[in-house]
């Protein structure tokens, strides 16, 4: 599954990424695999995400957010 | 010795570097590009310069800021610097620190200021430096840089620099440090100009970065080769070799994190609770509307009647100037051409500070980030990114404001679209010449029982203008600033309590950059405008000069009719007390009174003749003129385009240049010049002036970019003429096109 496919208010760790020039960028702002990501919220108009990574706030778009392979954390 | 602050956007840079310079700084721009160059030296130690670096992310560039940021630290664009002072937000150590390993590793003496202290405090973290001191091996200070704490025990730091790092202290994965130095003996043979403590980044980053690779294409062909073949081998064996870097710093990063920084209390901070107001799902967009409904209402109610009097101002100072100089065109020059000229400048200042002002508060809160990522989704139908929206709308009160403001946006392709629709916004410049022919032209009535006609009018300019933004958008995006994809990847930064003092600074020193470096292009302009209003000289006027003696005669008849009743006695002095006693002579006085009011005004029309002679005779005038033809599709005659050759620099000055040609002397656009317009005839009896004209000028004045002052500033934010070229070109089509459809779909539907 994709980060995409997260909900607001669940989390998940990044397993890897599909090739895309976001990519790079994505990982330097901390998301790199084996990172947690928590979905904050999606933005008023459903789209960008509001994301926690690290502990600061990360917005990036859904396109993005479909990149990333992660598994969900449950509970 | 130079010091360079670096770190990621938003941290307290700027706030640090004034703190370390006080006043003492310099503003520039880096050779070629439009990023600030901030510049001061050292409070007490003016041996010592300090550069406020962009903010960045990290050292592998992704737009303008962080290329200067990484060419700077690089010393490709200057000597690089003596010592590197990196800002952290101690809220946030392991982003933040990400970079500063980057750092780390070229090689400098680098210094760690743990910034935001305060709000870690706040917020229960407690952070630990020497604990981080100990793990990075570099020294690091806490301060707090908005209330300038610790920035004494930072200078001293600066003041004994730390020896630079000599080794890696983070470790790659294996399989591909394996093959690294091979590949740095293979760069440094092929590219001797990288330095020896470079070769390793620039292994990794091509390693990593398609764009980084193809730039050695050229310089190194074999590098590229073993890389391209590494590449192949990493994917065989499935070693993800595009991660290794990033990873390997991340994994370094971490632990030193856990241990520096502590959670002591609950996770939710303020910043979270602001947040889920501003970024609610209904909660949001309204808050964003009123927020914009409150800057637009403060910027119009406060920067109108400003404006109002600093055109009052230069007016009353020209006047002075006229009436101290002798007559003649060197003191027209100086009055019409350069007081006016400088006038056109400064009367812009109010909005743009107030704009500033707000534009501030909203980028060093945070609030910025949240207007994007709230209208991101709307934005990007239409190709651009959220980070547009305040731009854009900034433009609805001014497009110099709106331009500056793009700097925000990261992607230099969003940045250049923006700047070229920003102008398609009606500013207020358009409202004057809006507000005349709506009045003039289009009926009271209302649509409906509700919708006023001349309302509609009005909200359908803003309209018009606004949907064409968007679509020109679209289509620079698909044909002129195409390339791959942009991906929208944006930090939302915690809410932060703007600083009054630094909002003032820059809003001073961005002020300045348009009053100084724009102001150059719109004074230059001013001048030459008045030429062509000017010149050929027609000094003789055989109507003015009738009116003249006319007036003369008149008035010695009722003088001599004055004296006749009084005989004997002054008329030329007069005191109260003698109007008192004296019947007769208080009527004579009465009549030659009345006699001189009857005759300055018979000279001012005169002289409004006299200048609208000099403007039908002059070269705009006849540019006006030549370009009828050209006009005379969309409904235009002479004077009208003539008015519009004048209104090149400044939209509002059609309705002054009107003024004079109709002979009204009103430049304010009111009654006598609408009667005026509405009685003009072309010589078979047809009237100049229709709705259907009305609305054709209109529509030309929503897309024409008459506005030098535009022109000034997209030239300095892009530095090129190339850019300021094309929007005025392909707003003029625009504004032909739109209006020729107007005025001939008009007439065949029937209008008139
Ligand atoms: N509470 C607090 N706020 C700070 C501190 N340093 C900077 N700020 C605020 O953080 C915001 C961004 O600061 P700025 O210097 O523009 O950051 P830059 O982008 O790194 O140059 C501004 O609103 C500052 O007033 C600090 O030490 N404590
Ligand atoms: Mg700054």
């Amino acid at each position: 599954m994709t980060l995409r496919d997260l909900r607001p208010g669940e989390s998940g760790t990044i397993l890897g990424f599909e090739p895309s020039a976001a990519i790079n960028r994505l990982m330097e702002m901390g998301m790199v695999p084996g990172s947690q990501v928590h979905v904050v919220r999606l933005a008023p108009f459903g789209d960008p995400i509001d994301l926690k990574v690290r502990d600061y706030h990360l917005s990036i778009r859904k396109s993005e957010a479909a990149l990333i392979r992660i598994s969900r954390q449950e509970g | 010795m130079r010091v360079a602050l670096c770190g990621n956007p938003n941290v307290g840079k700027t706030t640090l570097f004034n703190q370390l310079t006080g006043l003492r700084q310099r503003v520039a721009n880096f050779p070629g590009v439009t990023v600030e160059r901030k510049a001061g030296t050292l409070a007490g130690a003016p041996h010592v310069e300090v550069v406020d670096l962009p903010g960045t992310y990290s050292l592998t560039p992704r737009s303008i800021d962080e290329r200067i940021a990484y060419e700077v630290l690089v010393g490709r664009l200057e000597k690089e610097p003596d010592v590197v002072v990196c800002v952290l937000d101690a809220g946030n150590l392991e982003r933040n620190l990400y970079v500063v390993t980057q750092v780390i590793d070229l090689g400098l003496p680098v210094i760690v200021a743990l910034n935001m202290m305060d709000v870690a405090e706040e917020n229960g973290l407690a952070v630990d430096a020497s604990a981080l001191e100990n793990d990075l091996g570099v020294p690091v200070v806490p301060i707090t840089a908005s209330r300038g704490e610790g920035i004494d025990e930072l200078k001293k730091c600066i003041l004994n620099p730390p020896e630079p790092a000599q080794v890696y202290r983070w470790q790659l994965m294996d399989a591909v440090d394996a093959k690294i130095p091979a590949l740095i003996k293979r760069l440094a043979e092929e590219a001797p100009h990288v330095k020896p403590m470079h070769l390793r980044m620039e292994v990794l980053r091509a390693l990593a970065e398609e764009e980084a690779l193809d730039a050695w294409r050229l310089g190194a062909p074999e590098f590229v080769n073993r890389i391209e073949a590494l590449q192949e081998e990493f994917a065989k064996r499935g070693i993800a070799w595009r991660h290794a870097e990033v990873s390997g710093r991340y994994a370094w990063i971490g632990p030193i994190a856990q241990r520096a920084s502590r959670r002591v209390s609950g996770p939710a901070t303020l910043s979270d609770r602001i947040d889920a107001v501003f970024t609610h799902r209904v909660a949001g967009p309204l808050c964003f509307l009123l927020i914009l409904v409150c800057v637009f209402e403060a910027v119009f109610s406060w920067a109108i009647p400003a404006m109002d009097l600093i055109e009052a101002g230069v007016a009353a100072l020209a006047g002075i100037v006229h009436s101290v100089l002798p007559a003649g065109w060197v003191t027209d020059l100086l009055t019409d051409g350069i007081v006016i000229g400088v006038g056109n400048v400064v009367v812009f200042l109010p909005q743009i500070l107030l704009l500033f002002f707000f534009l501030g508060i909203m980028e060093d809160s945070g609030y910025m980030a949240r207007s994007a990522f709230i209208m991101d989704r709307l934005m990007k139908r239409v190709g651009l990114s959220g980070g547009s929206v305040l731009p854009l709308l900034s433009s609805y009160a001014c497009a110099i404001p709106g331009i500056m403001a793009a700097r925000t946006l990261d992607s230099e392709r969003d940045r250049l679209i923006t700047i070229m629709v920003a102008p398609l916004m009606s500013c207020s410049a358009r409202l004057p010449v809006y507000t005349l022919f709506i009045a003039a032209f289009l009926p009271t009535g209302k649509l409906l029982g509700v919708f006023g006609y001349q309302g509609l009018a009005m909200f359908s300019m803003y309209m018009m203008g606004t949907i064409m933004a968007f679509v020109a958008a679209a289509i620079l995006k698909r044909l002129v600033f195409k390339g791959p994809a942009s991906y929208f990847v944006m930090e939302l930064p915690p809410y932060r309590r703007p600083r009054l003092r630094q909002l003032f600074w820059r809003m001073y020193q961005r002020s300045k950059v348009f009053a100084v470096r724009a102001g150059k292009i719109i004074l230059g302009c001013s001048i030459a405008l008045w030429f062509l209003a000017s010149f050929p000289r027609t000094e003789i006027s055989p109507e003015a000069t009738q009116i003249e003696e006319l007036a003369i005669q008149e008035r010695n008849r009722e003088y001599a009719a004055a004296q006749a009743l009084a005989p004997g006695r002054d008329l030329t002095v007069a005191t109260d007390s003698l109007l008192l006693v004296d019947s007769t002579l208080a009527n004579a006085l009465d009549l030659t009174a009345r006699a001189d009011a009857k005759y300055t005004a018979a000279l001012d029309s005169a002289n409004i003749i006299r200048q609208s002679t000099q403007i039908r005779e002059s070269a705009i005038g006849h540019l006006g003129r030549i370009l009828e033809p050209v006009m005379q599709p969309l409904g235009f005659d002479w004077k009208i385009s003539a008015g519009l050759v004048s209104a090149f620099a400044a939209r509002e000055v059609i309705v002054s240049t009107l003024g004079i040609i109709y002979s009204v002397g009103d430049a304010e656009g009111g009654v006598a010049l609408r009667d005026a317009l509405k009685a003009d005839k072309y010589p078979d009896g047809r009237p100049v002036f229709t709705p259907l004209v009305a609305m054709s000028l209109l529509v030309f004045f929503v897309f024409a970019l008459q506005c030098m002052s535009t022109l000034a500033i997209a030239r300095r934010e892009t530095n090129t003429w190339r850019w300021p070229m094309v929007m005025w070109l392909y707003m003029t089509v625009l504004a032909y096109l739109a209006s020729l459809l107007v005025y001939q779909g008009g007439l065949l539907l029937g209008f008139s």
